[in-house]
């Protein structure tokens, strides 16, 4: 359904923009219908900027972004835009600044109103939103006519998810969406994000939290400095990751019987391993991602900046 | 939603919550609480609205035009001309409410003109950023460094007949540059930020987000730019006026100064004459800035006296 092909995008920095920035390199991507893809990675790994630009906020320098057989940089002019948008959409990781502090919070309800369903009567209007907010398990006396500061960081991003909802979406950006919720909204917000997938939606989950991805995804990808490094199914990247980064990415999520000197020590126990693609032949930092199990890539250990 | 009101005003003020958490007609009215309590505006706001109303109203008791010789010459006020006459026998009084009239109509057309065009401009490169910013940037600069007065001064020479409303033209076209930075600079940090994307995902034009988005964020400062704009504009119409590049038709209180000068008021002791036109644009300028000042406190919650 969503395809990325090389998909690179280049910063110029410095006072005269002589120097470059690659937020995200190369990377290659597929999020199918029903299928969820966690994006893991530290900040500034460019998962953000991948979401971005999904969304069309930002136009990448290289490669193609295809959705349903379309490519997304080809989508041109206000209606083609609302086209997209209404089958694509996104939910961003500060719930705070996605309102516009001066007006109520369900203005964000009424702008799709506005835009997409011009002719629909105020009560059926009304009985979609408040389905819509049902669905996200919010009172809807509760968050109607409030403004953003008087509701808390897990009704806002539900609010948003909501949102989304009164599109007939089939693809959904989700940036960071749990790390501003507490414990028990967090589980109710994976659940729906599970509701939504097995209602055929593709869920495109940027994260930083190795145990939310584990979580829920069907597919992990990790990415480091704009460049993935492993991806796979997440049972499998997971339990036997390959990627020096991923492994110690994974050692360094704390366990509760395990101290960090433990969990140093079976890092170190397992060994350095060597590049599966330089050990088939590849050029050192060049080569592509290899294949080490069906589904499951690994890119070059020593590709560097 | 109506019977639910009581209890939300309850709970904000069992936490403690300012008035301005309510719906919008309930902030309109926190803003007017606000605006009704402070003296600064209020004493502001009667100078500038009492001069208004006498520079629209008084003149259409006026029998005669202000130029016309109708009195004695060089008369003190007396009950007959309030303010005395002239040198040559024009009613000052006369002269000063069709001032006051076209002081305002100088302050609005190039208060309004400069704000217009200053936000078109900074909304624009704001939002639009790349290029367009670079082009539009350039040229407020330029702007911003040519010499205004100068650029007055020939383009009031050049022109043999002025009105005052063309005065107003130009005084708004030259004094555009720093409204222009500055909505430039608040664009750019609001279009930041994740609502303007979430308008765009909700399939918004750019205008439509500049104008319903984003403009709402800083609406009181438009608000005070444009009042500045306005004292501005009738600061440099006067200062035009006075060295006689003033409108050559009709009347306004800086050419009365400036009459008053040429025909030796000062040497003569008519203070009559140059007294009033001068006392009347220090009220109306003087009187707008601390009305803004006023207006910040109002809308600036950080800023009131409790």
């Amino acid at each position: 359904m969503l395809d990325l092909r090389q998909v690179t995008k280049t910063y110029r920095v410095g006072a005269f923009g002589g120097e470059r920035l690659h937020a995200v390199r190369g990377v290659d991507l597929a999020v199918a219908p029903g299928e969820v893809v966690s994006l893991i990675g530290e900040s500034g790994s460019g998962k953000s900027t991948i979401g971005k630009m999904v969304l069309r906020l930002i136009a990448p320098s290289a490669g193609a972004i295809t959705f349903e057989g379309r490519d997304v940089a080809a989508v041109r002019g206000h209606r083609a835009t609302k086209e997209y948008y209404r089958r694509v959409q996104g939910v961003f990781q500060d719930p705070f600044s996605c309102f516009n502090p001066v007006f109520t919070a369900d203005r964000v309800f009424g702008l799709i109103r506005a835009e997409y369903h011009r002719s629909a009567s105020a009560a059926a209007w009304r009985a979609r939103v408040e389905e819509a907010l049902a669905t996200v398990r919010l009172d809807p006396a509760q968050v109607m006519g409030k403004y953003p500061h008087q509701l808390s960081g897990g009704q806002l991003q539900r609010l948003l998810i909501a949102r989304a909802l009164l599109l007939d979406i089939r693809m959904l950006v989700a940036d960071e969406i749990i790390s501003m919720l507490d414990a028990s909204t967090r589980i109710d917000v994976l659940n729906l994000l599970g509701d939504l997938k097995a209602r055929g939606l593709g869920i495109l989950f940027i994260t930083h939290d190795l145990s939310l991805g584990n979580y829920i995804s069907d597919t992990a990808v990790i990415l480091r400095r704009g460049r993935v490094v492993e991806k796979g199914p997440t049972g499998e990247v997971f339990a036997a990751p390959a990627h020096p980064y991923t492994r110690r990415l994974l050692s360094s999520v704390p366990q509760l019987h395990t101290t960090w000197e433990q969990a140093d020590a079976a890092l170190r126990a397992g060994g350095e391993r060597a590049c599966p693609g330089c050990a088939r032949g590849g050029q050192p930092g060049a080569h592509g991602p290899v294949e080490l199990a069906p589904g499951h890539h690994v890119g070059c250990f020593t590709a560097q900046d | 939603m109506s019977e639910m009101e009581p209890d939300v005003r309850a709970v904000q003020a069992a936490e403690g919550l300012p008035a301005q958490a309510g719906p919008p007609e309930r902030r309109l009215g926190e803003s007017l609480h606000f605006a009704l309590r402070n003296p600064k505006l209020l004493i502001g706001g009667g100078v500038v609205g009492a001069l208004l109303l006498t520079g629209l109203v008084a003149p259409l008791f006026v029998q005669e035009g202000p130029n016309v010789y109708v009195g004695p010459q060089a008369q003190a006020p007396s009950a007959q001309y309030w303010l005395g006459t002239t040198n040559f026998g024009q009613d000052v009084f006369a002269q000063f409410v069709f001032g006051l009239r076209s002081t305002f109509l100088v302050g609005l057309v190039g208060g309004g003109i400069a704000a217009v065009v200053g936000m078109v401009v900074g909304f624009t490169a704001g939002y639009r950023g790349g290029l367009v910013d670079e082009v539009l940037n350039m040229i407020t600069n330029v702007v911003l460094v040519l010499p205004a007065l100068v650029v007055l001064i020939i383009a009031a020479a050049y022109l043999q007949a002025r009105g005052i409303a063309l005065q107003g033209l130009f005084i708004g076209l030259t004094s555009w540059p720093w409204v222009a930075r500055a909505v430039r600079a608040q664009t750019l940090s609001l279009a930041t930020r994740d609502f303007v994307d979430l308008a765009r995902l909700s399939g918004r034009r750019a205008h439509s987000i500049v104008f319903r988005e984003i403009a709402p964020n800083m609406s009181s400062y438009l608000f005070m730019t444009f009042i500045l704009l306005f004292g501005g504009a009738i600061l440099i119409a006067a200062g035009l006026d006075f060295i006689g590049l003033g409108p050559t038709e009709g009347v306004s209180l800086g050419l009365m100064m400036h009459n008053a000068v040429t025909w030796g008021a000062l040497q003569l002791g008519m203070w009559w004459w140059f007294v009033p036109p001068g006392l009347g644009i220090t009220a109306i300028v003087g009187s707008l800035y601390i009305m803004n000042v006023g207006l910040d406190e109002v809308f600036n919650p950080k800023l009131r006296e409790l």
